[in-house]
This record gives C-alpha cells, sequence and structure tokens, in this order.
C-alpha cells in the first residue's frame, strides 16, 4: 500500500530527493515521497557496509524497482552505524511509509556546519514545484 | 504449459548416440569423474519436437505479423537465405582450415565488406563484432590505438553522447575505459549546439551519435557538429542502429563519421531469433585500419585469404572472422536489392511518415517534424486525461493482433511509443495498425478497463515483474521448485471447459 | 523488388496524407552536401533462382568433404535434425528479445529452460540468456570479477584456448586489468603456479579439459584459486558434462563456456553462443538477459525478462555490461539437442568421443607416431607429434582427404611438429584408420 503524498516539517531534505531527521550528533537519512513515487515499487536496497563512510552530496547506495535505478545521495557526511535491514528484507517499505519504517541508514555526522545547507520542507517543495 | 523438465520420465531418451563396437571407454580418473548427472529432460523425440512446437504458439514473431519494434527493425526476413545458410558447404566449414578450403567463404567475406563499404562511405572493415554492442566496444577500442599512436591517449579521456542515445553507447564507454560527458538534445530533437560547445574540448576522444536519433531525426545540425569535433581533433562514431534509413540516401563517411558499426540483424535482415544472434561489422576511415582486429579479409588477385600480419591490431573481439551465418543471410539479402537498396530505405521512410501523418492529431507528437525510418509519439494526454499509459496502449495493441511499438524510450520523451514500421509493411498492414491505435485513445476515454486490463488475448495476461525481482527465480528447482496455482495451464484447462 | 508491396498507387496516397510531392522530399532534413545523389556501386540484384545459383557456386568453392578431425575450440558434432525444425518455426525465428512478455511466452519459457539446463550441468546457481561466444563470455567474467572482488589482475591458464585468451587482452585495458598467462608445464597446470599468480588476481581463468584436450586437476586449479582469494572460473565444454564433473561441484564461481558443441552447426565460425553461469552471490553483476519465473494478473504462472536494473538500457554507463542483442536462437539449439540427448544420451555421447580418442591415440602410437603429452589423460582432442612441421603434414594428410587437426605451432613454442586432433563422435573406426594411414 504506497504511501500519500507528503513532506514532514521536521525533516531537511536534499534536492536530489533524499531526506535528513537529525538527533544530536546523529542522523537518520531516506528518499523522499516523491523519489519513491517516481521509482515504482522498489524491489531492491543495495545498502553501505556500517562503519564505512558517507560523504554529502555523493552516493552511498542504490534502490532498483523493476525499470529504474537510483543512487542513493547522502545530504550528510558521517559513518555509518546502522542499516535498515527491514528495507533490506522488503524494500517496498520505502514505498509504504517512506519516513518512518523506510528509512535507510543512520549516521553519526562528521561534516560542521552542513545541516545548514539542506533545505527545509517549503524549500524542497519549491524544488518539485519548479522541477 | 509445463515446463520440459516437468515432462521428463525417467529411462526415454529423443536420440541415440553412435557407440562404436569393440572399443573400450577410459576410465576418466575419479576425483575428475561427475558423480550426479545433470538433471536433463528425458523424453522421447515426437515429445521433444511438440514440446518446441508449443513454445512457439506462445510467441510472435515478424512471421506471425507487424512487429514495429521502434529501433529494432523488424523487417522480413527472407525463407530463400535460410536454406542459403544451411549449405553444405557453408554449414559445415570448420573456421581454423586453411584458408585454400575456404575461399567461397572468403569470397563471400569480402563481397560483403564491399557493400559495406559503399554504404557507408568509408575505407575499411572488420566483421568481425558479434553485435552492434560489440561494434560500439570495438570502435572505442580503435580511438585508443589510434590516439595511442599519436601520443594522445592520456590526454583523451571522454566520449561526448547525446542524451537520446541507447543504452549501449555509454556502457560501451564504461567498458573501453572513457569517461562519458553527456549532452542534451534541442527544441527540434538535435543535439544541443551550444551545450556541445562547453563540452568538447583537447579531452575529447570523440562522439557516440545515432543519426538519424533515436528520436527518428536526423540532426540538422552535423556539419556543425562534425566541425566541433574534428576540429580539436577528436574522432566521430556512427552508431548504425538506424542506417536502415539512409542506404544509399546519404553515407556516415559523407557525414564525417571516422567509425560506423552496422547491425547486419536490422538492416540487412537476420532473423533477431528471440533475441539473436546479430552481427555488428565496423566500417572506418583509412587513418584506423591499422588497427582492425585479426584476421581481416584479404584478397590477392582470384584468390583470398585472412590476414593475422597486422602489429597495430587491437587484437581480437570475438572468434574467427565472426558469425559467419550471418554474412550469408545479409550478403544474400543484399543481393537480392542490388542497387535497390536506396529504395528499401525509401519505402521505410515513407512508410514511418505515412503513420506519423495518420497519427499525429490522436497522440502527442514531441517535435513536430518529418521523420526518418522510425518516430516518437507520446501518450502523455491520454495518461493525463484517462489514466491510461504508454504501458497499457501496448497492451491493448497485442489484443488487435500486433506487436507493440518499443515504449518508455527514448527517455527524453514521457510516455513514448517508438514505432518502427520498416519496408514491409503493405499500406493495409500500416492502416489497420493506426486504426488500432486510434481506436485505443477512443477506449482510453470510453472503457479505461478495457485497456488497463489488457491483454485479453495472450495465453497470459500481464506479468508480475516485481514478482520476479524480488523472488528470483531462474531456474526450474526440480522437487523443490515453487508450486504455483494453475501452472500456467489456462488454455489446456478451458478446453476441458468446453 | 519482391520483398516490398508498395505500389504507385501506394505511394501517391501515402505521400498525399504526408503533404509531400515526392519521396525524396521526406530527407530535406539531411544537408545537400551529405546526399548520395549517385547510384549505390554494387552488383546488379538477383532474382531468388540466381541467388540460389550464386550461393551454390560460393558454398561449392569450399572444401568440407575431407575427414574432419579439426577441433581447437568449435567440433564437427551431430545436430539432429529437430533442431533445425525447431529454428525454422518462425514465431521463434523472427521474434526479437522478449520484451513484451505476453507476446513471448515461448521464448522465454525456452530461455528458462536453457538456463536451468545450463546450471544442472556447469552446478552453477544462476546462468544468463546467452553471450556472443566462447570467447567473449571469458571477457565478460573479467568484468565481473573485477567489480565483485575489487582486484585489477587476471589469471589465465595459457593451456586456455588462444583465441579466448587473445579476446581477454583485447578487453582487459579498458576494464582497467593485467592479464598474466600461467604457462602449462607438459601439457596441464600446476596448481602451485596458479596459488602463486592469484595472490592478487580478481578471477583465475582455466579450461577442462584443456586447449590441448588435457584433462586438468581442474579441483586442484579451483582451490588454488580460492585460498588465493580470487574468483575460479571453469571454460567447460557442455558436451564433456555427461563424464566430467561440474565445476560448481569442485568450487567455481562461475563456470563459462563456447556452446557450438550442443546443437550448433560449425558453419565458419558462427553465429554459435556463449553460455556463462555463476553462483548465486554474482547474480546482480552478471551481463545480458536473465529470465525470471512468475505469475500473471490471473495468478498463473508465466515468465519474464528479470534483473533488468543490471543492463544498460536501465543502467547505462554502470550497466554489467553492454550487450543486447545475443544469441538466443543458437542457445535454443542447444537446448534442444541437450534436451533429446538427456543425461543418458550425454554422458554416452561422452564415453563414445572418449573411447573414439582413445583408440585414435593407440592406433597412431602403433604406427610410430607420439604423443605430445603422453603421461596426460584426455577427453575427445589430443596433441600428436608428427615427426616433422605439422602443417607439411597436414597438407600431406589432406591429399588422401583427411583433415588431420591443427597445427599447435600456429599458438606454442616448441610444437611445431604437434597436431590437435579432435575425435567427436561422428568419427568412425574406419575414418581413424585413414587418419593413421594418412599421418604414417
Amino acid at each position: 500500500m504506497a504511501a500519500s503524498e507528503s513532506y514532514p516539517d521536521e525533516l531537511l531534505y536534499h534536492s536530489e530527493h533524499d531526506w535528513a531527521r537529525i538527533d544530536g550528533d546523529e542522523a537518520t537519512l531516506g528518499v523522499t515521497w516523491f523519489a519513491q513515487d517516481a521509482l515504482g515499487e522498489l524491489v531492491h536496497y543495495e545498502a553501505p557496509d556500517i562503519g564505512s563512510t558517507v560523504a554529502k552530496d555523493a552516493s552511498y547506495g542504490e534502490v532498483e524497482s523493476v525499470k529504474a535505478v537510483s543512487d542513493l545521495i547522502s545530504p550528510l557526511s558521517g559513518e555509518v552505524l546502522e542499516v535498515n535491514q527491514k528495507v533490506v528484507d522488503a524494500p517496498e517499505t520505502v514505498n509504504e511509509d517512506p519516513y518512518g519504517d523506510g528509512w535507510l541508514i543512520r549516521i553519526r555526522m562528521s561534516g560542521a556546519g552542513e545541516r545548514d545547507q539542506l533545505l527545509s520542507a517549503a524549500e524542497y517543495r519549491k524544488v518539485l514545484e519548479d522541477a | 504449459m509445463k515446463l520440459i523438465y516437468e515432462k521428463s520420465q525417467s529411462g526415454r531418451r529423443g536420440i541415440g548416440v553412435p557407440q562404436p563396437d569393440g572399443l573400450d571407454v577410459p576410465e576418466v580418473p575419479a576425483e575428475l569423474r561427475r558423480k550426479e548427472p545433470p538433471r536433463l529432460p528425458e523424453l522421447a523425440e515426437p515429445e521433444v519436437l511438440r514440446h518446441f512446437t508449443e513454445l512457439s504458439t506462445r510467441n510472435f514473431g515478424i512471421d506471425t505479423g507487424f512487429y514495429p519494434l521502434g529501433s529494432c527493425t523488424m523487417k522480413y526476413n527472407p525463407r530463400i537465405n535460410e536454406r542459403l545458410v544451411g549449405l553444405p558447404g557453408f554449414a559445415q566449414l570448420h573456421p581454423l582450415v586453411e584458408d585454400d578450403a575456404a575461399q567461397g567463404a572468403l569470397e563471400l567475406e569480402w563481397e560483403l565488406e564491399q557493400i559495406l563499404l559503399q554504404v557507408t562511405g568509408l575505407d575499411a572493415v572488420s566483421l568481425q563484432p558479434a553485435a552492434g554492442s560489440q561494434g560500439e566496444l570495438t570502435g572505442l577500442m580503435l580511438f585508443h590505438a589510434y590516439f595511442a599512436d599519436r601520443g594522445e591517449d592520456e590526454q583523451r579521456t571522454n566520449i561526448v553522447i547525446p542524451d537520446t542515445a541507447h543504452g549501449t553507447n555509454p556502457a560501451s564507454v564504461t567498458m573501453a575505459g572513457y569517461k562519458l560527458t553527456p549532452v542534451r538534445t534541442d527544441q527540434r530533437g538535435n543535439i544541443d549546439v551550444a551545450d556541445l560547445r562547453t563540452k568538447v574540448d583537447e579531452h575529447t576522444a570523440g562522439l557516440m551519435l545515432t543519426n538519424p536519433s533515436t528520436l527518428g531525426l536526423f540532426d540538422e545540425n552535423i556539419e556543425e557538429i562534425e566541425r566541433i569535433f574534428h576540429g580539436v581533433g577528436a574522432l566521430m562514431y556512427y552508431d548504425g542502429a538506424n542506417l536502415n534509413a539512409v542506404c544509399g540516401i546519404s553515407r556516415p563517411g559523407d557525414m564525417g563519421f571516422d567509425v560506423v558499426h552496422i547491425n547486419l540483424h536490422k538492416t540487412f535482415s537476420q532473423p533477431h531469433g528471440g533475441g539473436g544472434p546479430g552481427g555488428g561489422p565496423i566500417a572506418v576511415r583509412e587513418m584506423l585500419e591499422p588497427f582492425l582486429p585479426v584476421p581481416v579479409v584479404a584478397r590477392d588477385g582470384d584468390t583470398f585469404r585472412l590476414d593475422y600480419d597486422r602489429p597495430k591490431s587491437i587484437g581480437k573481439v570475438r572468434a574467427f572472422s565472426g558469425p559467419f551465418g550471418v554474412f550469408v543471410r545479409s550478403y544474400a539479402f543484399m543481393r537480392s536489392y542490388g542497387p535497390a537498396l536506396r529504395e528499401m530505405s525509401e519505402v521505410a521512410v515513407l512508410n514511418a511518415n505515412y503513420m506519423l501523418a495518420r497519427l499525429k492529431d490522436t497522440y502527442d507528437v514531441p517535435y513536430e517534424r518529418l521523420c526518418m525510418h522510425e518516430f516518437v509519439l507520446s501518450a502523455r494526454t491520454l495518461k493525463r486525461e484517462h489514466g491510461v499509459s504508454a504501458l497499457d496502449v501496448a497492451k491493448r495493441l497485442m489484443d488487435y493482433g500486433f506487436h507493440p511499438p518499443t515504449i518508455y524510450f527514448p527517455l527524453v520523451v514521457p510516455e513514448a511509443l517508438m514505432i518502427e514500421p520498416t519496408e514491409s509493411e503493405a499500406k493495409e498492414t500500416l492502416d489497420a495498425f493506426c486504426e488500432a491505435l486510434i481506436a485505443i485513445a477512443r477506449e482510453a476515454a470510453n472503457e479505461p478497463d478495457t485497456v488497463h486490463s489488457a491483454p485479453h488475448s495472450r495465453p497470459v495476461k500481464r506479468l508480475d515483474e516485481v514478482r520476479a525481482a524480488k523472488e528470483v527465480v531462474v531456474k526450474y528447482r526440480f522437487d523443490d521448485h515453487p508450486a504455483v496455482e494453475g501452472a500456467g495451464d489456462r488454455q489446456v484447462e478451458a478446453q476441458k471447459g468446453v | 523488388m519482391s520483398y516490398l508491396s508498395v505500389t504507385d498507387a501506394d505511394r501517391e496516397a501515402m505521400l498525399a496524407a504526408i503533404g509531400v510531392s515526392t519521396v525524396d522530399e521526406l530527407f530535406r532534413d539531411i544537408p545537400a552536401g551529405m546526399r548520395y545523389r549517385q547510384e549505390l556501386a554494387v552488383k546488379p540484384a538477383l532474382p531468388e533462382a540466381e541467388l540460389q545459383r550464386h550461393f551454390e557456386e560460393l558454398a561449392a568453392k569450399n572444401v568440407v568433404d575431407e575427414v574432419c578431425f579439426l577441433g581447437a575450440g568449435i567440433y564437427d558434432h551431430y545436430v539432429p535434425a529437430v533442431v533445425d525444425a525447431v529454428l525454422q518455426r518462425g514465431e521463434l525465428l523472427t521474434a526479437y528479445t522478449p520484451y513484451q512478455p505476453e507476446m513471448s511466452q515461448g521464448v522465454l519459457q525456452a530461455i528458462f529452460e536453457y538456463q536451468t539446463a545450463i546450471c544442472e550441468l556447469t552446478g552453477m546457481d544462476v546462468s544468463n540468456a546467452s553471450g556472443y561466444d566462447g570467447t567473449t563470455v571469458a571477457a565478460d567474467a573479467c568484468f565481473v570479477a573485477k567489480h565483485a572482488t575489487g582486484r585489477a589482475k587476471v589469471v589465465v591458464t595459457e593451456a586456455t584456448n588462444p583465441q579466448v585468451r587473445q579476446v581477454v587482452k583485447t578487453y582487459a585495458p579498458g576494464f582497467g586489468l593485467d592479464v598474466v598467462e600461467v604457462p602449462h608445464e607438459g601439457g596441464a597446470t600446476d596448481p602451485d603456479r596458479i596459488k602463486k599468480a592469484a595472490a592478487d588476481a580478481a578471477l583465475v581463468i582455466f579450461q577442462q579439459p584443456n586447449f590441448f584436450g588435457v584433462l586438468e586437476a581442474a579441483p586442484d586449479l579451483a582451490a588454488a584459486a580460492n585460498d588465493a582469494g580470487a574468483m575460479p572460473v571453469a571454460h567447460v565444454d557442455l558436451v564433456s558434462l555427461g563424464v566430467l564433473e561440474a565445476p560448481g561441484a569442485y568450487g567455481c564461481a562461475m563456470a563459462i563456456g563456447e556452446g557450438q558443441s550442443a546443437g550448433n552447426a560449425m558453419s565458419y565460425g558462427g553465429p554459435h553462443y556463449g553460455f556463462l553461469a555463476a553462483r548465486s552471490d554474482y547474480v546482480r553483476r552478471l551481463p545480458g538477459r536473465i529470465v525470471g519465473e512468475t505469475v500473471d494478473a490471473a495468478g498463473e504462472r508465466g515468465y519474464v525478462l528479470t534483473l533488468q536494473t543490471r543492463e544498460q538500457h536501465i543502467r547505462r554507463e554502470k550497466a554489467t555490461s553492454n550487450i543486447t542483442t545475443n544469441q538466443t536462437l543458437l542457445a535454443l539449439a542447444g537446448l534442444v539437442h541437450l534436451s533429446l540427448l538427456g543425461p543418458q544420451g550425454l554422458r554416452e555421447l561422452g564415453e563414445t568421443c572418449l573411447a573414439l580418442a582413445q583408440h585414435a591415440k593407440a592406433e597412431l602410437q602403433k604406427a610410430g607416431l607420439e604423443l605430445a603429452f603422453p603421461d596426460k589423460a584426455t577427453f575427445k582432442e589430443f596433441a600428436v607429434r608428427t615427426g616433422r612441421n605439422a602443417r607439411e603434414a597436414l597438407a600431406e594428410a589432406r591429399k588422401k582427404g583427411v583433415y588431420a587437426g591443427y597445427p599447435l605451432g600456429r599458438d606454442y613454442a616448441g610444437l611445431d611438429d604437434a597436431l590437435l586432433v579432435a575425435v567427436t563422435e561422428k568419427r568412425t573406426v574406419e575414418e581413424i584408420a585413414q587418419l593413421v594411414e594418412a599421418l604414417s
């Protein structure tokens, strides 16, 4: 069951259709409703290794539907603390709940000030409208 | 229907094997000997033939009907060609015989090359590449070799490719060890020359271009594009996927291209065999000839030989001199046409433009121009107004007895339907197909569910591709095979019902 | 032109519908300087009957009536009549890649059955729908292994088919791979040498039976590669796999090979098919089409192309390969042949080859010829020393109607006097006597 369109105000966004939920020096990352809708039902999540580092604006993994593949662009730099095994096992979780159970990785942030460069929900909506 | 493995009964077999009297079978060392026999099917010959005949009834080919699969040039495959390729002098010829035993084969290859040189307007040919994609890769290997010979290989790292290109072009770039520089398409469907100018410099090794493009449009800026690339000393590669539009009408060599691959299976009519084989010879300008793969067919007076003495050759991209049976069929096709190969392309382009004219008021046309041998429509309005997508239209076409066109390609056109009729089709067929597409557009408005749930007339309904990708079953697992309700025997059950 | 339906009346009507007055106008987007205004300088068209005659004349210039002991990668095995019958079914012959599964269940199911047969024979988990030939699948294996291991070296045994090695070497620079060849010792490969060479290699390619027809200590070669963290890749002959162990049973990561032996005529080198199979760990890295099983909207079983995100039309520059058109029809021929043989027939076919080749070795030795590698077990092919330049020996034998084999001096130093002799199930004891007579 696909989720309906939303962009929660408490999240920060990256223009490549990724979100971050920041909690202290940790952040949880995922893809937006728009991204999962554009891809269609996900069938595969190529996750990074725990302990590996991710860099802001660089790819840390991939998600695939039957007919498309998309790089996962990290909105923030850091070290991977956890991978959402539920999405590895059932990638459609992202379609069902992109901001909740469909999160992708949790990281410890390393890039000071990077969060200030991310978009608010309103700014991200503007990106979508302009596209 | 059942898999052949599900029809197997222990102890049956479909063919005997000679067993010479009085000879011992030597022992294979125990550690190298097969322990578990492979579970190949066990059926008598009649059942094997019936199995594959039944499979054929669940398939659709050009022999069955119209197959306007854009970019694939699904033209008629003359039956005489199948007879010719089976002549014992061809079929039973071993590829490693000394050249004196293969004079007919070598003459045929040489004659085929002469026609390819005429059609491409270039100077030398290698028949070796096995398909268009391999021709692309071979061409890029020639780029490396040419620039290495000039001491420029380190410097020239980039290949420019427009966003309308087949995926094979960027994939070949990676396999050849080059970097991809994408370039945009402009409002008329040509390469965006302004964008191009910012991307071509001394680091550019070359361009890969399909012309006419995958939009079915001839690039109106081709002269300017040629000046830009050759102006910086870069090379130009012509993806011959759409050569069927221009045989005898415009030659890639005259457009300025330095390397061309020819999809023999498209333009020169090779049965596509459910996926292959193909043939992807390349033709090159003179300065690239020393680097061609070995062997090269050489002629000395009335005799022919395979020349391996090419010190600057890139090496080999496949075994032997190439897929010879493909050459037999294509050469036969060419000799059936002779100089009328131009008429072949003219009719292909006429057919496509006629269909475009009939359909342009019903479907969206992304570029208002004459097309070449194929054209791209968009189902964008149908999708927006009725929720009927290009995929739905494609599936519904099956119920009208047609193979669908290519859909969702090229990527720059949303809801794309890419239609290539080829020269083989009669006007009545083109009319019937256009009327079907027009009828489907009407259905989309009046009875969209009929379209959404199509096809209704095929041995299977729409298939669940998501399930196939998630629960990967890519071989029969015998006793452990997942059970499926019905096991695909709908037709049989329908007969029982009667 | 009999392949075209268009009449003058059609042409007029179509041009009117388009809104132009001549066919030439349809090409107005082509710059004038690029229009080709001459007639193509090609030979005149031939009506079908003359075409047949022309091709018969060309075919007659080839020599196919000498008794064939030539192999070296392509073999004179029997192709059953049912294979021809199936391949001439127009619905299969004239279809393309099954992008629209509802139109293509026949081809899709056939490929699924082919994948199953290849996996059964090789002991692997997954097979693609075919590669171009037995050389290009070796290059494909290199690309898979490079990305799977992150290593940048290919090890290939010198006793692997020279054309396979040449193709690997041609592809390797683009992949960023170095190629190292491990020499043979007395016709076979020493596992210790493999172990040393494989230390930082992505994969080790070896052939079983090897190019000399010799049975390698394949399990030891695979183990040596595995010990070094390199992927063992066996290049095998389908026809041998009724009697020889499956590569999957001795630890190989992939199995590849030339499929011609099963179902294809020699046809001067093609078209044939390469097969490529792997352990399930590598399924997302494999090149080319793969067919998977699924269900339709009514819950009934059906087949589709699957895991397509690996492929060039979706992943473009990041694809696992650029391959598009493959060799499905030839692979289908292989499936039909293997289905006719069944496990029993395939074993008998291997045994007949073994027995006839053994007989030929013994008779040649009786006649005073020496084997190049006398202490080695072989399958259907072996190297014999002719006591003179092997090309001369071959020329002499051909005068007696026997094409005696492949001169190994073309590829190997020190073997100028050796012929590689292939004996398939089509050869007879009488023909072997002719061979012995021709080489004595």
